[in-house]
């Protein structure tokens, strides 16, 4: 197996912020805590383009690189995860993440410390799978039971793609060749570089 | 009657405790093949500690969920 990772194909979000619903309401995230957004560029500008972002996680995570008390640990899968009794909330992992991913709370049952909240891949933390304490610290553990993140699942479009790099891009893949087109696609350039003219 | 007030104040006390929060090293989770134990929570297909199952169980789910192009009628 390769590593787990997210796209989100650009061209069919419609941004009806249904993934984040979904994981607010499998991992009964807290009032004020995000673990994933849809950004929009140019909102209401006709050719805008919306996607959905979370946890990266990236194969260099620069959150691991600056956490002063070494919480993080990455799974055989290439998740990224932390451990929340070891984490002191002090917010360097927020500096580091280009996406934004970290969340610190104000409230609520591990806010009070401010201890670091962030997408789990839907694969839990390190505690017994599918034990209370992992369901109150770190949400489902989607993964171990044989299912893939609730976002992407839930993806109306299927625009939000999860699961093994090696499949999901062969998803990709497929897509564009459907579609006839490839380098037009926003953020193809950004990525891979090529001629055409970059918009958005 | 004394007696049972002490069972009584016992029982209603016992609610006011608070759960252990003992500081923990750095543990090593267990890998998700492993499963959670949880019968009705796991999807069928495959069974727990077995790798190549699982994988392949989570591939085919990825394949028919979200991959449309393979179910649309050509």
């Amino acid at each position: 197996m390769a590593r787990m990772k997210f796209i989100c194909d650009a061209e069919r979000c419609i941004e009806c912020n249904g993934c984040v619903t979904a994981c607010k309401n499998e991992h009964e995230v807290p009032w004020g805590v995000n673990r994933r957004r849809v950004v929009t560029l140019n909102d209401g500008v006709p050719g805008e383009k919306s996607i959905s972002v979370a946890c990266m996680h990236c194969s260099d995570a620069p959150c691991m690189a600056v956490c002063p008390v070494n919480c993080f640990y990455k799974t055989d899968e290439g998740v990224v995860l932390h451990d929340k009794d070891i984490c002191i909330g002090c917010g360097y992992c927020s500096y580091a993440c280009p996406f934004g991913a970290p969340q610190f709370p104000s409230q609520g049952t591990f806010g009070v410390r401010g201890k670091m909240d962030k997408c789990t891949f839907c694969a839990g933390g390190p505690e017994e799978h599918g034990s209370q304490s992992e369901f109150e610290k770190y949400g489902r553990n989607r993964l171990a039971e044989g299912k893939l993140p609730a976002c992407a699942e839930m993806c109306s479009t299927k625009a939000l793609l999860a699961g093994d790099g090696d499949v999901i891009t062969d998803i990709l893949r497929g897509r564009v060749i459907s579609r006839g087109k490839g380098a037009e696609v926003w953020g193809w350039g950004t990525a891979y570089g090529n001629q055409a003219k970059q918009g958005a | 009657m004394k007696a049972a007030f002490i069972v009584c104040a016992a029982a209603l006390l016992a609610a006011c405790g608070e759960k252990p929060q003992e500081v923990k090293g750095v543990r090593t989770d267990l890998p998700p093949y492993q499963g959670t134990g949880v019968a009705s929570f796991t999807e069928s297909g495959w069974k727990a500690g077995d790798k190549d199952g699982w994988a392949n169980h989570l591939k085919a789910r990825a394949t028919y969920g979200m991959n449309d192009h393979v179910r649309a009628p050509k």
